[in-house]
């Protein structure tokens, strides 16, 4: 018998090092994402996701690359649990994943999400104006929307007034 | 039928019929950004149908998954309403379509993250921030277009008048609604209308648009399964594929 004891601190350290699939440049982790390491008798382990949007066509490659690093590091039994409440929010994302980022040149959420006290005033336009983002290239809050929505789900496109440069900006959500 | 059942249905079909109606618009949107809005959007609903088709097939039980759901129903079985299998019409219709659905949409799922039932309540409570940011831009692009040119306010007076009449039936309570209502499941229609109605006046009068009357005349039948010759067409496009090779996989 080879039982393999593995801790949940040991486990964190390996989702860590799993990359998001779509900005490969943070983890799991960074982003949030994972919610709950349980090890169970040693060998078992329920790793807790929960999705970023309801559609997000990277969830179905992310579970698959936690079982994936899981099992390389001799897990014999992985089960990936999702769960949906509380929702993921960008408040959850790391500094350090924010500042990685922000290297790759993409911008990262600029304020924390906002509540608004009733359902109607979260929906007024004047609720809709789009946050103050710094350029990740030049570092000047220059800039302006190009469009709410980008190349995935959780990004708007943004240019720089200052450097001129187009940029991804990873919204608040 | 189980009324929760039917009540899943409505809300996973609403969901996946107007993410599909909106998916034909892929690659033909009137420009690259709102190209990518549409699909999004979609790609969110697609997500939102999902977790209700699959939780209405396992509290059916008999062993039918978000894609049997999706897939293998005929137009009758579909309980979506009207508003949402309209076609695409000129883009005057396919946002005035989405502004009428995403107000409707948005203050119903913010009443269903308080549901006595715990599933729905996590469901709605994820799509939450999603829904909002729907209303949010088809509020917006209303008012542009509708206070916009002569001719881009033509077009959206013409969209919002004659799509209205499919607006009724999302407050029509019927059997299935009561069940919910009364069970906590699900709010009020009435008091969803007072709010759907006070916003839709908001971004009206702010796009210089003429809301039509509130007790006009209007269609209805949709939820119960009885469709406009529109749905039929656009299943026998999504679910081709599964109909012509059965159990086909990626």
């Amino acid at each position: 018998m080879n039982a393999l004891l593995v801790d949940e601190a040991t486990v964190w350290s390996w989702l860590a090092e799993v990359p998001d699939p779509e900005i490969p440049v943070i983890s799991v982790v960074d982003l949030g994402i994972v919610r709950g390491v349980a090890v169970q008798g040693g060998d078992a382990v329920t790793v807790t996701i929960t999705p970023t949007y309801s559609g997000c066509p990277a969830m179905q490659v992310i579970e698959s690359a936690v079982r994936e690093a899981l099992h390389r590091r001799g897990v014999e039994h992985v089960h990936v649990a999702t769960r949906l409440s509380p929702a993921w929010t960008t408040d959850w994302m790391s500094e350090s994943g924010k500042a990685k980022l922000t290297g790759y040149g993409i911008a990262p959420p600029a304020q924390t999400v906002q509540l608004h006290g009733s359902l109607a005033a979260a929906v007024a336009r004047r609720a809709s104006l789009a946050p103050t983002v710094a350029c990740p290239h030049c570092g000047s809050t220059h800039t302006e929307m190009t469009s709410q929505f980008g190349s995935t789900p959780c990004k708007a496109l943004y240019r720089c007034l200052a450097c001129r440069e187009p940029f991804d900006y990873f919204k608040c959500h | 039928m189980d009324a929760k059942l039917q009540y899943l249905l409505r809300l996973g079909d609403n969901a996946l019929v107007l993410s599909q109606r909106l998916s034909e618009l892929c690659g033909k949107g009137p420009a690259l950004e709102e190209d990518m809005a549409l699909t999004n959007v979609a790609l969110d609903l697609l997500g939102q149908a999902r977790m209700w088709l699959t939780y209405a097939g396992e509290l059916e039980g008999r062993g039918r998954d978000e894609d049997a759901l999706a897939y293998l129903r005929d137009a009758h079985d579909f309980h979506n309403a009207l508003l949402v299998e309209q076609p695409n019409g000129n883009y005057a219709h396919t946002m005035m379509r989405q502004f009428y659905f995403d107000t409707w949409h948005y203050f119903l799922i913010g009443a269903l993250v308080q549901s006595s039932d715990a599933r729905i309540a996590e469901i709605a409570e994820k799509s939450l921030k999603e829904v909002t940011y729907h209303l949010r831009r088809s509020g917006d692009l209303v008012v542009r277009l509708g206070d916009g040119t002569a001719t881009s306010h033509a077009y959206m007076q013409t969209a919002a008048d004659e799509l209205w009449m499919y607006t009724g039936e999302l407050f029509m309570e019927d059997d299935v609604d009561a069940q919910m209502i009364a069970a906590g499941v699900a709010p009020a229609a009435a008091g969803l209308r007072t709010q759907w109605l006070a916003h839709v006046a908001d971004i009206f009068a702010e796009a210089t648009l003429t809301m039509p009357a509130p007790d006009a005349w209007m269609q209805k039948g949709g939820k119960q399964g009885r469709h406009s010759e529109h749905l039929g067409y656009l299943l026998a496009e999504m679910q081709f594929l599964q109909r012509a090779y059965p159990g086909a996989q990626w």
